[in-house]
């Protein structure tokens, strides 16, 4: 009897898929204890925008970690003690009142995940996917992304090992702000391109 | 393989329904898939690109109804059945019901990854064309640049070239390139002031 055969009618059937893989995989041995537990906490707790957002506030503040940051984004991002898998080789682009800057993977889901988290649904289903590469302005005004049509457009296709974070820019009437506050004002959407801030 | 998975420029797929925030995981199956599949490449010894072909093998119908996690599941139990650590009879008879996999692979197996191509055949601002050909294994080559002539903005340094190392124990590094496409040349009916970059190993490169 399978360990999840006590309730099988309250699993959906893809639930009942995953608990036959576990099961069968833990029966050879294959699972190490707690290591479901472990990934579930890193990718919930450990990893997310709040990282990026930290990125973004230091470049706004510090104009020579900026600078090292647009030269080389990997490194930079690890002085703040941020890295690990999809963030190797990371490329940091700037937004800037003539330049927008966005962020897709047409043939996956890549994403910068020490910095961003795991990418959010949208990002991964096909009609973003799809359509970000083709009529870039058009999904970003539906997405709330209205852009003067003066502003140039560059999308990103993170189709190799690079993964790209936008730097948005710093909004006005924020001179007396600290670093902590300025990272309060940072969103997901605006380190993927998707909003301005 | 000009799969399902290959999205780029497609058209009829429908809004992109957002939401500003949402959790890591919805359900904790999407969880226990992500961790299975860390697993399952893990005994398998499977490469990033013999992991990424895994589900863009998914039957299409599957793949354009099904979610993130799922395909994870599916690409994690195929591999799992191809590298022999499960049967998928033993799936279907302990989930109680049909188990979808990914179909077959449809490329021959590498034998000869060829040299390494150490030196970068382009540099920032050279013309490059790419070239127009359909493999019928995994690629990182989107369809929707084949044939299309685009400039070299950024080198980025040699990685393995998936093409190679999703079909086999050989690999082949070479430099890959961020190369810009004028979306005008993209789609002919591409917005004003639109450009795509799409990164590119050497060898889905010539020259102008």
């Amino acid at each position: 009897m399978s360990p999840d055969s006590h309730h099988p009618a309250a699993m959906s059937p893809v639930e009942q898929r995953v608990a036959a893989l576990e099961a069968l995989l833990t029966e050879r041995g294959l699972v190490p204890e707690g290591f479901i537990e472990e990934v579930t906490r890193r990718y919930e707790s450990e990893i997310g925008p709040m990282n990026g957002a930290k990125v973004v506030a230091r470049a706004w503040a510090d104009p020579q970690y900026k600078q090292r940051l647009l030269a080389g984004g990997t490194a930079a991002i690890a002085e703040l003690g941020f890295s690990g898998p999809e963030g190797d080789h990371t490329v940091v682009v700037e937004n800037t009142p003539a330049v927008h800057n966005v962020v897709v993977c047409t043939l996956c889901s890549c994403y910068p995940w020490p910095t961003l988290g795991l990418p959010p649904a949208w990002y991964k289903d096909p009609p973003y996917r799809a359509r970000m590469v083709r009529e870039p302005r058009t999904v970003l005004a539906e997405m709330g992304c209205r852009l003067p049509g003066d502003v140039e457009i560059r999308v990103w296709d993170s189709s190799a090992e690079v993964r790209y974070l936008v730097l948005p820019q710093r909004p006005s009437r924020t001179e007396g702000m600290t670093e902590a506050q300025l990272a309060g004002l940072v969103t997901r959407d605006s380190m993927i391109g998707v909003a301005r801030l | 393989m000009d799969g399902i998975h290959d999205l780029g420029g497609m058209q009829g797929l429908g809004p992109v329904v957002h939401s500003p925030a949402e959790p890591a995981f919805h359900h904790r199956w999407q969880a226990v898939a992500r961790a299975l599949m860390t697993v399952v490449a893990g005994a398998a010894g499977a490469s990033g690109g013999e992991f990424r072909h895994s589900i863009e093998r998914m039957d299409p119908g599957h793949y354009l109804t099904s979610g993130y996690y799922e395909h994870w599941l599916t690409a994690a139990a195929t591999l799992a059945v191809e590298h022999g650590l499960v049967t998928h009879s033993e799936l279907e008879a302990r989930a109680g019901g049909r188990f979808p996999l990914s179909g077959p692979v449809l490329a021959p197996a590498v034998a000869d990854a060829g040299p390494d191509v150490g030196e970068p055949r382009f540099g920032a601002g050279d013309r490059v064309r790419v070239r127009d050909w359909h493999p019928p294994g995994h690629t990182r080559c989107p369809r929707y640049v084949r044939g299309k002539a685009g400039v070299v903005v950024r080198v980025d340094g040699t990685h393995s070239v998936p093409d190679i190392e999703a079909h086999g124990t050989a690999r082949r590094h070479e430099p890959t390139y961020s190369v810009r496409f004028d979306a005008a040349d993209l789609w002919g009916d591409g917005q004003r002031g639109v450009s795509v970059h799409v990164d590119l190993w050497d060898s889905y490169l010539e020259g102008p």
